[in-house]
């Protein structure tokens, strides 16, 4: 594990605690590396929620488990954070806010600290801002920076908003001031200019990056932010943004939309995806490419609504009834929620097939920093054929795409249908054509395999133990072979988890014992790699109590069965 | 004038006698005489006997999944507004497994028209009741007779503020082909239910009991006045055929959207700008 600092903030829902971690991290981004996650519970106000802003002089993507500075901004929050304290933990809080016998039990020290006490003479709103001052005192980070950042935010409000703020900020700074001692991480001398981003606006970008001029969804979280980044960038990159009645309509809008020419995107979650089922199928024997993202939490049924997973993998690659080829995507970064996603609109477009982006909770809550990346324009070429008279939308060939029209464009007439049908798309119940429309279909697997998107080995390529991984579990099995002492470990990162391509078989043939790490209880692309690959792993480490790996966590179940 | 037949002799599936051959009589001229381009006209239809209809048409279809074709057809028109679109099929299509898309498509008003074939009975799946069945009618599953009360699209459009409400009978067809002419020009959307009988299937509702059971709406019937418009639909012992209500100039769904709000160009058609997406990176 990289040297960090874990800085906790634990508060109810409503109280704000969001917005000091979006001050925090970026202010904290101009001089450290940060990486910053949430632990929200299912209500609206009230309850218990965490922020996590990890702190450290190297890169880092991924949070800890363990706590060195906690603020409590309620009451009963301690007993729930009482497995992360540790007798290095320095709590601070209102008198009385963690009882005394269970202090002594853990052994953490305790610090006096009312936020809403020194913000009397302001407002008690301005306790947040406080806060947010008290921290960065601590980090004795760039003052001038934070006092810009507040203006930003609050300009639109009032002079006078902007000046209280500013002044809540220095109260906390200055008293902030008096325990620099407990933050000993080195500040970046020639910090690299880094984009902060949480994985949810990563995925948005990537959408228009990919084109995306269409969005059709019934929001869930934690597929919801998709939708609203969107619904914003509506003026700006002509997106055509609708809330449909249902997850079963989002997905058959979305199919309309391409089959109009338009590049659609559904977002939604496993619960949401298992409605749009029927209309995944509908894009397979149709054609009608499709983008569909899907941000995993625990399932099954309601699950835990806010909590992270990664067990939706089989839904993604079993969805719909019938044979025929899709591809799954899941980024397990910032860059890679972006080019990704932008990757799986050409994809769809190109091989007019369903194509899902597979994200979890923890990606998309989470805040990171990200290297400058280049977008690629090729992305946007349109495979749309302007048609002729006599068009036939299913012509068979050779790598089973059919040249795609869309109507009004051209003479011709785009006929489509979830019938079996012949090359014109009129209906058959021809045994002979059957064979070649599911042939014909089949045959776009080479294809959609010529486009895999390569897995990265991150580590020693001479390993003879090979930690395989995919989506948000990235972050922690990085630090884990970046920071390990024994160099006979290395991490594949697999970023298209469907179809698998047969060279990722030399990974495995180097390996002597292979280890797949998944958020989840049985296992799912160790299976998916016996069926597809027949690769046997030697070890599954999983976890599905709703929470991710944290990096020292993983290091621990990882060091059992080296 | 295009032509929308086909060149070729069709293997239709409806059965001899079926109401569906007049209703695609209807709307193959309704569409010549509106004088439009196959290639600017869509079709998009669910499954069951009436969603086949745009097999028989020579014009772009898609052909989707049972109770699907409003959320497939409102996206197309948002898409390229510049397509004509009609959503097509039958009462068990529409009104049961695609219930909720008909309720929430009306609260949009998209400009399409909307063709319901109702025969009061499931045609393909061999006799079943659909949502709009008659009480006590027996089938092979409502073994003791329907129990629950028929479906009223029309009383429901209308609670719902459609803004064009129409019935006709395939037995009229000069009639039903005006009416789907109105609905298809009508600048929102156009609800047309189009009684037909089921020859195979539905022995109460045949041709003859239509005949009996409907009336015409008088000329100097006002098609603006909706209370008028709502006694009508809810009248279920004599059903009046015509167009029971419209209203013109509510503005559609696809006006509404910001992307149509300062550009009328389709959004297919438009440039998309890289560069700006890469803005969203920079620092």
């Amino acid at each position: 594990m990289k040297e960090s600092i874990s800085i906790v903030l634990s508060g109810e829902a409503g109280q704000g605690l969001q917005t000091i971690e979006e001050f925090l991290v970026a202010s904290i981004a101009k001089e450290y590396y940060v990486f910053s996650t949430k632990d929200v519970m299912s209500r609206i106000r009230g309850g218990n929620n965490t922020v996590q802003i990890r702190v450290a002089s190297e890169k880092i993507y991924a949070s800890k488990q363990t706590i060195d500075l906690l603020f409590l901004l309620n009451d009963d929050a301690f007993e729930r954070l009482r497995t992360k304290v540790t007798k290095g933990t320095v709590i601070f809080g209102k008198k009385g806010s963690v009882k005394a016998s269970m202090l002594e039990e853990c052994e953490a020290s305790f610090n006096e600290l009312d936020v809403e006490e020194l913000a009397k003479e302001y407002g008690k709103i301005y306790a947040n801002t406080i806060l947010y001052g008290f921290i960065a005192g601590i980090m004795q980070l760039n003052k001038d920076f934070c006092l810009q950042q507040i203006k930003e935010k609050f300009q639109n409000k009032s002079d006078k908003i902007v000046e209280t703020n500013q002044k809540a900020f220095t109260v906390g700074f200055e008293k902030g001031q008096q325990y620099t001692d407990l933050f000993n991480i080195k500040s970046l001398v020639n910090p690299a200019p880094l984009k902060v981003l949480d994985g949810t606006n990563a995925v948005g970008i990537g959408a228009l990056a990919g084109g995306c001029n269409f969005i059709a969804s019934y929001p869930m979280s934690p597929g919801t932010g998709v939708l609203t980044f969107l619904a914003k960038k509506v003026k700006d990159f002509d997106v055509l943004v609708e809330q449909a009645e249902d997850e079963i309509a989002a997905l058959n809008m979305v199919i309309g939309s391409w089959y109009t020419g338009a590049r659609g995107l559904a977002t939604t979650s496993g619960g949401g995806f298992a409605l749009m089922v029927e209309a995944v199928s509908l894009s397979g024997m149709t054609e009608t490419p499709c983008v569909v993202h899907i941000a995993q939490r625990p399932g099954p049924a309601t699950g835990l609504p806010t909590r992270t997973e990664q067990a939706d993998l089989n839904l993604a690659v079993y969805a719909g009834h019938g044979e025929f080829p899709r591809v799954v995507f899941a980024p397990g970064n910032l860059e890679d929620a972006v080019l990704l996603t932008q990757k799986a609109f050409y994809i769809a477009d190109k091989y007019q097939v369903p194509v899902f982006i597979l994200t979890d909770q923890y990606l998309l809550d989470s805040m990171g920093q990200m290297e400058g990346i280049t977008l690629d324009e090729t992305y946007l070429q349109d495979s749309i054929i302007e048609t002729e008279s006599g068009y036939k939308r299913y012509q068979l060939t050779e790598n089973g795409i059919s040249p795609r029209g869309i109507p009004g464009f051209g003479s011709g007439l785009v006929k489509v249908d979830s019938d079996e049908h012949d090359e014109a798309g009129q209906i058959t119940e021809s045994f002979e054509v059957r064979v070649q429309m599911n042939d014909k279909r089949l045959r776009k697997r080479a294809g959609l395999l010529e486009s895999f998107a390569e897995a990265e080995l991150i580590g020693n390529a001479d390993y003879n133990t090979l930690i395989v991984g995919w989506g948000s579990t990235y972050g922690v099995l990085k630090e884990y072979v970046e920071t390990n002492t024994d160099s006979g470990v290395a991490f594949l990162y697999v970023k298209q988890v469907y179809p698998l391509h047969e060279k990722l078989s030399t990974y495995f043939e180097q390996a002597d014992n292979i280890i797949v790490v998944e958020n989840n209880a049985t296992g799912q692309l160790a299976n998916l790699l016996k069926i597809e690959l027949n690769v046997s792993v030697n070890h599954s480490i999983l976890k599905y109590n709703g929470e991710p790996f944290f990096v020292d966590e993983v290091a621990q179940r990882l060091q059992e069965v080296l | 004038m295009k032509n929308f037949e086909f060149e070729q002799e069709l293997d239709i599936a409806w059965c001899p006698g079926c109401g569906n051959f007049n209703i695609r009589t209807s709307l193959i001229e309704a569409l010549q005489e509106l004088e439009l381009e196959p290639e600017q006209v869509v079709i998009s239809s669910g499954i069951g006997q009436a969603a086949k209809m745009p097999q028989y048409i020579d014009v772009n279809y898609f052909n989707g999944l049972h109770g699907r074709a409003l959320p497939v057809a409102v996206a197309i028109k948002a898409a390229n507004p510049d397509l004509t679109v009609i959503a097509e099929g039958g009462d068990g299509d529409m009104y049961g497994e695609g219930g909720n898309h008909f309720i929430h498509n009306i609260r949009r008003n998209p400009n399409i028209a909307h063709l319901v074939h109702n025969n009061m009975v499931y045609g393909l799946t061999k006799g079943q009741a659909s949502p709009t069945s008659k009480k006590s009618m027996q089938t092979p599953v409502q073994t003791s007779g329907v129990a629950n009360e028929p479906f009223n699209p029309l009383a429901v459009a209308l609670s719902l503020g459609a803004t064009f409400v129409a019935r006709a009978f395939s037995g009229y067809p000069e009639q039903t082909k005006e009416i789907i002419k109105q609905a298809i020009t009508h600048e929102g959307y156009a609800l047309v239910d189009i009684f037909h009988p089921c020859v195979t299937f539905n022995k109460i509702n045949n041709f003859k009991w239509y005949k009996n059971n409907c009336y015409q709406l008088s000329a100097d019937y006002n098609r603006n006045d909706f209370n008028m418009a709502m006694e009508k639909a809810l009248d279920v012992e004599h059903f009046a055929l015509g167009v029971l209500y419209q209203k013109q100039g509510q503005p559609t769904f696809e006006q509404q959207l910001p992307v149509y709000q300062n550009n009328q160009q389709p959004i297919v058609h438009r440039k998309r700008d890289l560069d700006k997406v890469s803005e969203l990176l920079s620092l």
